[in-house]
């Protein structure tokens, strides 16, 4: 759209045609205040806050239904305009409750700010106000009604952004309310409540407190929180997620988890997950000292006992029995630099390449497939913007939800046009222009059939010409994303990615399950490949670095997840190193397996693994520690510190003194001080008080300068991950200031896919689970149980 | 036979309902007269008219409840078989609704929105009614009572008693 | 059953069949029915639309649900082409008080209505017309209902209307109690299932209506006058009335006067004489005190000031509205506090609940002016009120919120000092409303 000029407060401002003038406002730095407006969602015009003056307009208008006008001239801020906000606001005051001191929005509330800035502060109403009783809608989201502004934000977050349609507004003019989906009257214990996928977005939009959160509510004030901007855990999509911390006597407890600011990856998105489910931090259930296994049970023991155990151990049975008889399993929730360390250790320390992890999508496929072709990997960002979408497999809803909130999005901004290919009749079929019903596994003959080979298309849907019709609709597209689940893999995988790269303007990306599987397996938690996909006999930088030429049986593939534990039960595993996973749980292993297995296990909670183990190191979790991760898309985000539990220390820090106490040189494994020959200035001949360090701080940061005066500073594997990974070597700069950066792949393929063994299986997580570590989450459990009750409900009031 | 299996409405109702969403470029369109005809038949709108309005316009029950609850006519609780609904807007206050509606309290022993006993009639001050002209005035379900005076009320809750008023359906 | 009235100054276009029986569909042909839609598309499918548009344009016709736009300009503004297809909307929502004139239309002469709303389709190019009652007009659904059945049984509705090669289809529909639902946004979002809430403007009807296509909305006085004004021509109609507001219209005078009726006047027939000569003056001989002109939102006039025109223009010179033509008759022994409550709780309780000033304004206006009518208020209260209505006029989202401030603010003005009396305890007129009626009231 070309730009249209216009004058605000006497300011000469820009703007595309078509754009709001509250928007265009803002990005001018005029502000326009607002409660019933929000970005992207339909116009309201409800709230009449942010009324404008509009030379030639009879009347006050509103800045949020009005678009920019060429010549238009506009006051924002007039005696007139001021005294319409104020009245407003002495309006909404008026059956206010007023109780900001123990309002949970007090110090966050528009309302607040307001009314601080218009000075409504008097009131000349004698009559009692309306009140009405505060109501639970779910363990996680409480109504406070007389607080409600009636602005229709959680209405319209619900229906058009979540496409639940959860809340409606009922009764009218001064009665009306907002109200959800179970009315008490048809609801067992004679309350209302909400029959929804509890991802709290509707507390978010909230311009007050009348939409609270069950695990945040009365806790704290906002003011005495740390806002610590990090990512969420639990599923690929990564969101950024800003957690507020409080210290207690046992570190800092994380109270919080919302994305007020809207800035990240995710814009205004969280769901439920990322939102309530930090509570497994603080669960009671969490070790927080060494453990070692003496007289057959697993006891307290101090970090020297234990770490000289684990490392005396480990040491001798590496040169006793070689490393070929030593496992390592990895996470796919430790950050990049941890897992990029996790496999150095095992192949410079242990010596071995029998290392892998859970793995929940196939990545050596997708960057195999992709190998030479520049910028066909899609970003997250793509979901949003992309005109026209291909989902092949995967329910995005349940297994992505912020994947799911952008195609949503995407198809409601910009009419995107979504084509979606399943077996299951997964709930984006209500966004898309195509749904294509897929036989049972019909997967694998649907990528045939794209690809051009007519003779599986019995194979891959019941109804022929719609298999047809959506091939033809499908190709006709020009910038096609194609997001594909993880039920593709190896070569049909590759035979999808191939008909993807035959359009010109397609992208792609591979979605997966947890925050950083797919930097696991970009970091090389893989028998058969070093980081970047690199294969082990491969000749590269890589492998020099990790001296293959010395050492012969590095350079072949090593034992994969079901190998090892096979080897174990064969009585071939002298040792299994396992951090931040449950393999045993998860796979359903004997404990008898292990039985002739040194087990070293680096975990929160005593799992099925960790029961198991020889040594168990207490570690510190995603929210309680630095470094990046990699979402399904490859957008690397960096992770900060923000709850912290006594005792625990980082996987990063615990290899490392692993592998001191294994007597490896812990400067070759961590390339730390002033090896590299730098010399740090640290501000002081700046001022360290002027502030101007921290700015300098931030600038050697940025340019890998910055010291790394520890063997612990995840920066110090990040400096050599960004020199060595391909594709990862991205501007510093940008994750240093909270901004997520693409990945490009760049991986020479040499791989047969035909021969690799498929180990992919999927989490299985719904909207309510998160793999073991959602076992700890209390607030998970309440809502798997708040499900299950509204089940029963549904069908008892069905019969 | 009506599109709807099970349906809890009369043969006549349900056809017409199924007609009813034909005749519209949106079948959601037809949403306010069946909530409006489902409770002339059964006396208010019930849970179960609310299911089954909702299926018959693939619409969320929560949304049938939204629009229901927005309509001053349309009523979630039982009325008296006769709907008394006294106008008391300024041209019938005027002209003496408020004594009507007084009366009418009076002489069936009940309040706004309250119902006798026996079911048989139910009160409501209600908004203008459109008979302005011909104050005051009141309706007993659908049908028009002006020009009234106690002594003509009187009468007409009389032939309602005897079951020979009007009903307007 | 509403009586009819008549006085020797009517002068009737559109009440010319009432009590005629023309609500059977031979006795509406005997009566020039369904000649008007034939002559215009005699005009011809090329010339039809410019011819009608013209026509009414010519009559000086204003929209008689209250607003007064020229009618013949709001159907010329809706597109010749439209991607989507394009709808007549008839509101006959009639729920201002102290307005009942549709009511007698749709009585009286309901086939008046199907075939105006035939007209209006065929000049904007609409296949689908809908007639929308209020919800307590059912016995009137019932009439328009049958008009329309016999309009198709005869042919005159369906496919290939009077042989014209055009088609064109009536749907009637019922509301369920809600005013708002009379603003033309709101009523089309009430017909299309939704709650009564009004849309944002623009776009206007006009461009997006009705199912997101171009829809006219005329109030059924209106539409009912256009087969009238196509039989005897647009200039013979605008003759009738004064400069800028052709015609006459029906006038509902109801309350304090000694016949009260409609009655069609010509517009810019005088106030005083619609007070005094046809409705027969004051009742029992009472001395008036105010005049309430053109449904409760116009701003109340005093007896002194009723030496005025009835037309859009003249009323709005004397600062208040013509509106809807229901004419409200106040006597000495009113109340002007009490009365002013009672409208006030009309739209507190009607107001759709949208938008902040209306919702809490209304409720806060009426909370106010309930405890000064119990007894309980202060002289910072009428400042209060006041306050209230002149920071709700023009900050709504829609007229109602205007609706609701504009009498209050006359109210409030013109009789500053009866709400000052009252307040001290010396009451002009006699109460209406019981202080238990007060506390019962919704
Ligand atoms: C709150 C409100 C209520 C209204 N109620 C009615 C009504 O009951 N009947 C009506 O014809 N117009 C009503 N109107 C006016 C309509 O919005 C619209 O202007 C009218 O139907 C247009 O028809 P006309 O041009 O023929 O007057 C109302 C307007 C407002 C703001
Ligand atoms: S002014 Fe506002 S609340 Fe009042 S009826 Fe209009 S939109 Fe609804
Ligand atoms: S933001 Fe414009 S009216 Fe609410």
């Amino acid at each position: 759209m070309p730009d249209v000029t216009l004058t605000v407060d006497g300011k000469q401002i820009t703007a595309p045609a078509g754009t709001l003038l509250i928007e265009a406002c803002k990005a001018a730095g005029i502000e326009i205040p607002a409660f019933c407006y929000y970005p992207g969602l339909s116009l309201q015009a409800a709230c009449r806050m942010c009324v404008v003056r509009i030379e030639k307009m009879p009347k006050l208008a509103t800045a949020c239904t009005t678009t920019v006008a060429e010549g238009m001239v506009v006051q924002t801020e007039t005696p007139e305009i001021v005294q319409a906000r104020k009245a407003t606001l002495q309006l909404l005051l008026g059956n206010h409750p007023l109780d900001c001191p123990v309002c949970d929005a007090g110090g966050e509330c528009e309302l607040q700010d307001m009314t601080f800035k218009y000075g409504a502060a008097s009131s000349f109403y004698a009559e009692p106000k309306n009140h009405r009783e505060e109501q639970q809608w779910s363990p996680v989201v409480y109504f406070d009604r007389p607080r409600c502004i009636l602005c229709y934000r959680c209405v319209r977050m619900c229906g058009e952004g979540m496409d639940v349609f959860a809340l409606g507004i009922q009764n009218r003019g001064s009665s009306a309310v907002i109200a959800p989906n179970v009315p008490a009257h048809l609801s067992p214990d004679q309350l209302a409540h909400v029959d929804c996928e509890q991802c709290g977005m509707c507390i978010d939009a909230c311009p007050v407190g009348a939409l609270t959160s069950g695990t945040y509510r009365y806790k704290t004030r906002p003011w005495e929180m740390n806002h610590v901007a990090t990512v969420c855990t639990h599923c690929g999509d990564g969101c950024k997620t800003t957690l507020g911390v409080r210290s207690t006597s046992s570190g800092a407890e994380i109270v919080r988890g919302d994305n007020r600011d809207k800035s990240g990856i995710n814009g205004d998105f969280l769901c439920n997950k990322g939102r309530y489910a930090f509570d497994f931090a603080n669960h009671e259930g969490r070790i927080t000292q060494p453990l070692v296994r003496k007289d057959g049970t697993l006891q307290p023991a101090s970090w020297e006992e234990a770490l000289s155990v684990a490392g005396s151990r480990l040491k001798e049975l590496r040169d006793s029995r070689g490393g070929a008889a030593l496992g390592v399993v990895g996470s796919n929730r430790i950050t990049n630099e941890e897992a990029y360390l996790l496999q150095k250790f095992a192949r410079t320390v242990l010596g071995t390449n029998n290392i892998d992890h859970h793995r929940t999508a196939d990545y050596v496929a997708f960057a195999q497939a992709l190998a030479g072709h520049a910028d066909r990997a899609a970003s997250l960002h793509d979901t949003l913007k992309a005109p026209a979408v291909l989902v092949v497999g995967g329910d995005p809803t349940t297994q992505a939800p912020a994947t799911a909130w952008n195609l949503r999005s995407n198809v409601r901004q910009n009419r995107a046009r979504l084509y979606l290919a399943n077996v299951e009749p997964i709930k984006l079929r209500r966004q898309a222009k195509g749904f294509l019903q897929l036989a049972p596994y019909g997967y694998n003959a649907l990528a045939a059939y794209l690809a051009g080979d007519e003779a599986a298309a019995a194979a891959a849907a019941a109804d022929h010409a719609a298999l047809a019709s959506f091939r033809e609709a499908v190709k006709a597209e020009q910038d096609l994303l194609i997001l594909i689940g993880a039920e593709l893999r190896g070569a049909e995988l590759k035979r999808l990615i191939e008909f993807g790269l035959s359009i010109p303007g397609a992208k792609l990306a591979l979605l997966a399950d947890y925050v950083n599987s797919r930097g696991a397996a970009d970091m090389g938690l893989l028998p058969d490949m070093l980081p970047g996909y690199t294969p082990v006999g491969s000749q590269s930088a890589l492998a020099t670095e990790y001296g293959a030429g010395t050492q012969p049986e590095l350079t072949k593939p090593g034992m994969d997840l079901l190998e090892i534990f096979d080897a174990a039960a064969r009585g071939n595993l002298a040792a299994l190193y396992v951090v931040g996973s449950n393999p045993v749980g998860r796979l359903g292993i004997d404990p008898a397996t292990l039985k002739d297995t040194f087990v070293v296990v680096q975990e929160m909670f005593l799992t099925e693994t960790a029961a198991l183990a020889d040594v168990v190191f207490p570690a510190a979790n995603l929210y309680e520690k630095g470094g990046s991760v990699t979402n399904s898309y490859g957008d690397l985000q960096l992770v900060s510190k923000a709850g912290d539990t006594a005792g625990v220390r980082s996987d990063f820090e615990l290899i490392v003194r692993v592998a001191d106490k294994m007597g490896a040189d812990v400067r070759k494994l961590v390339p730390f001080g002033t090896s590299t020959g730098l010399r740090a200035d640290m501000g002081q001949t700046r001022g360290a008080q002027s502030g101007e360090a921290d700015r300098h701080a931030i600038w050697l940061a940025a340019n890998n300068l910055e010291p790394r005066l520890s063997p612990f500073d995840p920066f110090a594997i990040l400096d050599e991950v960004q020199r060595l990974v391909p594709g990862y070597n991205v501007l510093r700069l940008q994750l240093l200031s909270g901004n997520d950066q693409h990945l490009s792949p760049a991986t020479p393929a040499t791989v047969d896919l035909s021969q690799r063994r498929d180990l992919v299986s999927p989490s299985g997580d719904s909207l309510f689970t998160s793999g073991t570590l959602g076992r700890y989450s209390s607030m998970l459990g309440d809502l798997q149980r708040n499900q299950a009750q509204q089940l029963v409900q549904i069908h008892t009031a069905a019969d | 036979m009506s599109n709807v299996a099970n349906t809890i409405f009369s043969p006549e109702l349900a056809a017409r309902f199924d007609h009813l969403v034909t005749l519209y470029p949106v079948k959601r369109s037809a949403l306010v007269p069946m909530l409006l005809y489902a409770q002339d038949e059964i006396g208010y709108v019930s849970d179960a008219a609310v299911s089954e309005i909702a299926q018959r316009l693939s619409l969320e029950e929560l949304d049938v409840r939204n629009v229901l609850s927005y309509y001053s006519m349309l009523r979630t609780k039982p009325a008296g078989k006769y709907n008394v609904q006294v106008c008391t807007n300024i041209s019938c206050m005027l002209r003496g609704g408020y004594t009507v509606l007084e009366h009418c309290k009076q002489q069936l022993g009940i309040g706004h929105k309250e119902v006798t006993p026996d079911g048989l009639f139910s009160l409501e001050e209600v908004e203008c009614i459109g008979a302005c002209c011909w104050a005051p005035a009141m309706q007993v379900n659908y049908d028009f009572h002006d020009d009234l005076t106690p002594e003509k009320v009187d009468v007409v809750l009389e032939m309602y008693r005897k079951g020979q008023g009007k009903d307007v359906k | 059953m509403p009586t009819l009235v008549s006085h020797p100054d009517e002068v009737k276009v559109v009440s010319r069949r009432f009590g005629m029986g023309a609500s059977d569909i031979d006795r509406y042909l005997e009566l020039d029915g369904y000649k008007a839609v034939q002559l215009a598309l005699s005009q011809g499918p090329d010339q039809m639309a410019d011819w009608i548009i013209n026509v009414m344009k010519a009559s000086g016709l204003r929209g008689r649900g209250g607003a007064g736009f020229p009618t013949g300009m709001k159907w010329s503004f809706v597109p010749k082409q439209s991607p989507k297809p394009k709808y007549v909307l008839v509101n006959g929502d009639e729920s201002e008080p102290g307005t009942c004139k549709d009511h007698v239309i749709f009585l009286h002469d309901p086939h008046s209505v199907v075939e105006g709303t035939m007209i209006a389709g065929l000049a904007i190019g609409a296949k689908l017309g809908f007639i929308y009652l209020r919800g307590e007009y059912r016995y009137l659904l019932k009439n328009v209902e049958k008009a329309v059945a016999d309009a198709y049984a005869r042919g005159f509705l369906g496919k290939n209307i009077f042989g014209s090669g055009v088609d064109f289809d009536i749907v009637t529909q019922t509301g369920a109690g809600a005013y708002e639902v009379g603003e033309e946004s709101a009523l089309m979002e009430s017909l299309e299932g939704k709650r009564g809430v009004p849309r944002i403007k623009p776009p206007f009807p006009a461009v997006v209506g009705l199912y997101g296509g171009p829809t006219v909305i005329n109030n059924a006085e209106t539409i009912a006058n256009a087969p009238h004004i196509l039989l005897m021509g647009g200039e013979a109609y605008a003759k009738l009335g004064t400069e800028r507001n052709g015609g006459t219209r029906l006038f509902g005078i109801s309350g304090h006067v000694e016949r009260p009726g409609v009655y069609e006047l010509p517009m810019g027939y005088k106030l005083r004489d619609a007070i005094y000569k046809v409705a027969g003056g004051i009742k029992d001989g009472k001395k008036l005190k105010a005049v309430v002109p053109g449904g409760s939102s116009c701003p109340v006039l005093t007896a002194d000031e009723i030496d005025v025109g009835l037309d859009f223009d003249q009323m709005a010179k004397a600062g208040t509205m013509l509106g809807s033509g229901g004419i409200v008759v106040l006597d000495e022994t009113v109340s002007i506090p009490e009365f002013a409550m009672r409208v006030i709780s009309f739209y507190q309780h009607e107001s759709c609940g949208w938008c902040i000033p209306c919702r809490e304004g209304t409720d806060w206006i009426k909370k106010t002016l309930t405890r000064v009518h119990a007894g309980g208020g202060t002289r910072k209260d009428i400042d209060n009120v006041q306050y209230l209505a002149e920071n709700m006029m023009g900050r709504t989202f829609c007229p109602l919120g205007d609706a609701a401030a504009m009498p209050t603010l006359g109210f409030v003005k013109k009789f500053r000092k009866e709400f000052e009396d009252y307040i001290d305890g010396h009451r002009a007129g006699t109460n209406l409303i019981t202080l238990d009626q007060l506390v019962g009231a919704h």
